[in-house]
């Protein structure tokens, strides 16, 4: 868990310093398909990458404070299933809002 | 037949009836997320075939019951349609019931229980090959978490009248200051009311594309047994997602005829 939080910094320095390369490059206005269409196709995967990274945590550390809790009581595991799987599907409803906006803006590239 | 096609291609005239039911039916407008989509009439056909396949167990279950008389209360010895549809009737209770109590298990479990058949059954049927899951699109996902959230604000208007409203603004006391927070948190509370639909809908299409995708791809590589471990999984998915599903309204449902205990 540290080791992730040691290396956000990085990454997201690195993924300014991607983007304020392609802003510059775009500037040029060399692109074929424009600043627009490349910042929206940027977007919508970070969109949807983000918050699939976010949710495979989320979902990651619920699952496996369930499994603890099966583990210390075997005999639970039916009283803990039904709200894992509730609590999964609340935190997978947060990645599927990215994944709305990056269809958003996914269909208008190249509109 | 490519990866998309379906039995019903090959009965005559089905093509036909798609086109001509394109121009009354087809959608033109396009906003926002919603792209123009190809139209089609396959995974109606499907579900139509789904439900049929329901109605004719539920009528065998019936029939069983009827023929054993009182010997029905024990339970079935052997695998038949009644001891599935027995088993999943008690499966589905029994979740019911920890997500909201005995006595509103009993009274909802027609109308989530079906919810639960149907998904599951269209599910699972994906996994024949030479048919497709009726729920790996939007339009029919759409049609039923709609119902779920008619069904919610009906009967939670239904249990607690004009009060239901209460709900939507944090059951706040008239004297408290928090009062000015009550614009606020109704918008908020409203916004994540009609976001649960969109959804509930968008996770299970994402689930049953995913799962027929990867099959699918796994099937062009290699035809044989390759993909049965896959499709194993797929039987998983299908049991998970149709379980989520009945689940989230359950939960919905329970929360929208709550009585807050102070």
């Amino acid at each position: 868990m540290s080791r992730i939080f040691k290396l956000l910094p990085a990454a997201f320095t690195g993924a300014i310093l991607f983007l304020a390369s392609t802003a510059a490059f775009a500037a040029d206005g060399t692109g074929g398909g424009g600043s627009r269409e490349l910042g929206l196709a940027i977007g919508a995967g970070l969109a949807v990458g983000l918050a699939a990274l976010g949710g495979g945590l989320g979902q990651g550390r619920s699952a496996s404070a369930a499994l603890e809790g099966i583990a210390r009581n075997p005999q639970a595991s039916g009283k803990i299933f039904t709200p894992m799987i509730i609590a999964l599907a609340l935190t997978e409803s947060l990645v599927l809002l990215g994944f709305l906006i990056a269809n958003g803006l996914s269909g208008k590239i190249g509109g | 037949m490519g990866p998309h096609g379906t039995w019903f291609d090959f009965i005559p005239g089905f093509k036909g009836l798609e086109g001509q039911l394109h121009g009354p039916l087809a959608r033109t407008w396009t906003w926002q997320s919603l792209q123009a989509t190809h139209f089609e009439i396959t995974h109606m056909a499907i579900a139509l075939l789904v439900v049929l396949l329901i109605a004719a167990g539920a009528a065998a279950y019936a029939s069983s019951v009827r023929r054993l008389g009182d010997e029905a209360i024990l339970p079935p010895a052997k695998l038949g349609t009644r001891a599935i549809f027995e088993g999943l009737a008690d499966m589905v209770f029994g979740l019911l019931e920890g997500v909201m109590g005995a006595k509103n298990a009993r009274k909802y479990l027609p109308f989530l229980g079906s919810f639960f058949v149907f998904i599951l059954f269209a599910n699972l049927i994906s996994l024949i090959p030479g048919f497709r899951a009726p729920t790996d699109t939007l339009k029919t996902n759409f049609g039923l978490a709609v119902v779920v959230f008619l069904a919610t604000h009906v009967l939670g208007f239904k249990e607690h009248g004009v009060h239901y409203l209460e709900q939507f603004t944090g059951h706040l006391p008239l004297k408290s200051p928090l009062i000015i927070l009550v614009p606020l948190m109704f918008v908020i509370e409203v916004i994540s009311h009609f976001i649960r639909p969109v959804i509930l809908s968008i996770r299970l299409m994402a689930n049953m594309f995913a799962d027929h995708a990867v099959v699918s791809v796994f099937f062009g590589l290699v035809p044989l047994i390759v993909p049965v471990p896959l499709m194993l999984l797929g039987v998983f998915v299908s049991f998970v997602q149709a379980l989520v599903f009945t689940l989230l309204s359950a939960t919905y449902i329970s929360l929208a005829v709550a009585h807050e205990e102070h």
